[in-house]
């Protein structure tokens, strides 16, 4: 259960491409008092290394995040990003067009791409009767001051893809 | 004050029918067909009967309207872009003949604004368009008596025909098409919405807006456009399931003008409903305003183009 004073938190880990990996470095968190929330597994791409990217969000109390990113290393599991701070501001958009076709993946790295956001939660649609339109919600967890950046991003990555992006009112959270 | 009513459509109609209301006298009044012109006052009755009977307001030319004693002209001609032909030119006479002009007339003002002011100064008439914005909402009065300098930005709601295809396609879950025709047999949307649906409409009040707060410099295409027939009904599902909505937003800023879908949360004062506008101001020492109210309609237009008049005097 998660509390009133927990506080959310976005590990990015770097995975081994083997079996039970990920299973591997999520159990640490639980077992330190975090509560995961989502995780972002992204397997068709590598990190520079050659592992798997995956990123994870989870709250827990305060004192408890220093000791789960220490559990998380304790165990081999390498931590490329852990930054209480770091996302202090989310931003949400909409796409809208052929996202599969336009290889739905590609697109949520393209807008982690600028290196200062990173997708916290993601809803896709299908419309009904229209060939390959669908539409996503897209929550990207920004750095403190980098709603614009990242709201750039979305609109480079759109019109490369020829997608519509319906944009937030900047400074709205 | 005396006055030349240049269109009889909705607005130029309410602007002559309401003219004695406002103690001001209508001396001309012409449609494209023709025109009434007597310097002891029309009758508006009769030459709206005239119209409905033969279609036109009278026998005269139409551009016997403009040689006629008036001290206002008032332009409710349908708006055109590009040149803003003939309104500019209708404009450029009544200005040559240092006489006043008030605007319900987009074109002149969001395509040639800058050419306007310059025969402005050339002048002893004076140009004003409230009626340009937002119908009835006394958006450029607001801003005006806030500073035009000290308005860091404005957004909002400009045109109610793509509001209500939104707010009816959020409410029911309906697409695009079929909320149109609806719009359509309801009149809020014409038999062609291109200008109201692809954000032309609203992207000529941008323009003013910027004009008028960046004293000048834009007409339409310097502002970047966006409108809402790609919006499907599951995209205004996914935006409600997170408390939000979609509203075709106009927006100025520093860093120009642009119209375009937007994401805005359901609460939010810019989530007005159906027909309704609102115009949003930031301003340097007062925060935000807002104002919302009819952006269209005969007489909601034609108050903000006798009110104009007033400003006049």
């Amino acid at each position: 259960m998660s509390d009133p004073g927990d506080r959310a938190h976005t590990l990015r880990l770097e995975l081994v491409d083997e079996p039970g990996e990920l299973l591997r470095a999520l159990s640490p968190i639980a077992e330190n008092g975090g509560n995961l929330l989502s995780i972002f597994h992204e397997r068709g791409s590598l990190t520079p290394r050659g592992h798997i990217p995956v990123e994870v969000d989870l709250e827990c109390p305060p004192e408890r995040f220093d000791s789960i990113v220490e559990a998380l290393r304790g165990a081999g599991v390498t931590v490329i990003q852990a930054d209480a701070e770091r996302y202090g501001e989310a931003v949400t958009v909409l796409l809208v067009g052929d996202l599969v076709d336009t290889d739905l993946s590609d697109t949520l790295s393209e807008l982690e791409s600028c290196g200062t956001a990173s997708v916290a939660d993601f809803s896709l649609t299908t419309e009904e009767g229209t060939d390959g339109v669908s539409c996503a919600r897209v929550r990207l967890a920004v750095e403190s001051g980098s709603a614009e950046r990242a709201v750039e991003q979305a609109r480079s990555v759109a019109s490369e893809k020829d997608l519509v992006v319906v944009e937030p009112l900047v400074g709205e959270q | 004050m005396r006055l030349a009513v240049l269109g009889a459509g909705d607005v130029g109609r309410s602007v002559a029918e309401l003219a004695a209301d406002y103690d001001h006298e209508v001396t001309a009044f012409a449609d494209s067909a023709g025109a009434v012109v007597d310097p002891d006052g029309v009758d508006v009755a009769a030459a709206l009967d005239h119209k409905d009977r033969v279609g036109s307001v009278g026998e005269a030319a139409p551009a016997d309207a403009l040689g006629a004693d008036y001290d206002v002209l008032v332009e409710a001609t349908p708006t055109t872009l590009g040149d803003a032909y003939p309104g500019f030119e209708h404009v450029r006479a009544a200005l040559e003949g240092d006489r006043h002009v008030v605007l319900a007339n987009k074109g002149p003002v969001a395509e040639r604004y800058d050419d306007l002011r310059a025969l402005e100064r050339d002048s002893a008439g004076e140009v004003r368009f409230e009626a340009t914005v937002a119908g009835a909402i006394p958006a450029l009065a607001t801003i005006d008596g806030i500073g035009a300098e000290r308005v860091t930005a404005a957004r909002g709601v400009l045109n109610g025909t793509a509001n209500f295809i939104l707010t009816r396609m959020a409410a029911e879950g309906l697409g695009y098409e079929h909320v149109l025709s609806e719009a359509q047999d309801l009149g809020v949307a014409e038999a062609d919405p291109t200008f109201d649906v692809e954000g032309t409409d609203a992207a000529l009040k941008c323009a003013i807006l910027a004009n008028v707060i960046h004293g000048g410099g834009y007409s339409l295409s310097d502002v970047d456009v966006q409108g809402i027939t790609d919006i499907p009904p599951s995209a205004l599902d996914l935006a409600g399931e997170d408390g939000r909505t979609v509203r075709l937003i106009g927006e100025v800023t520093a860093d120009g003008a642009r119209v375009g879908p937007r994401l805005v949360p359901e609460n939010d004062a810019l989530a007005v409903s159906g027909t309704m506008n609102i115009v949003q101001l930031e301003t340097e020492h007062a925060g935000r305003l807002n104002i919302s109210g009819r952006g269209a309609g005969g007489r909601e237009t034609a108050t903000a183009v006798l009110a104009d008049v007033d400003r006049l005097e």
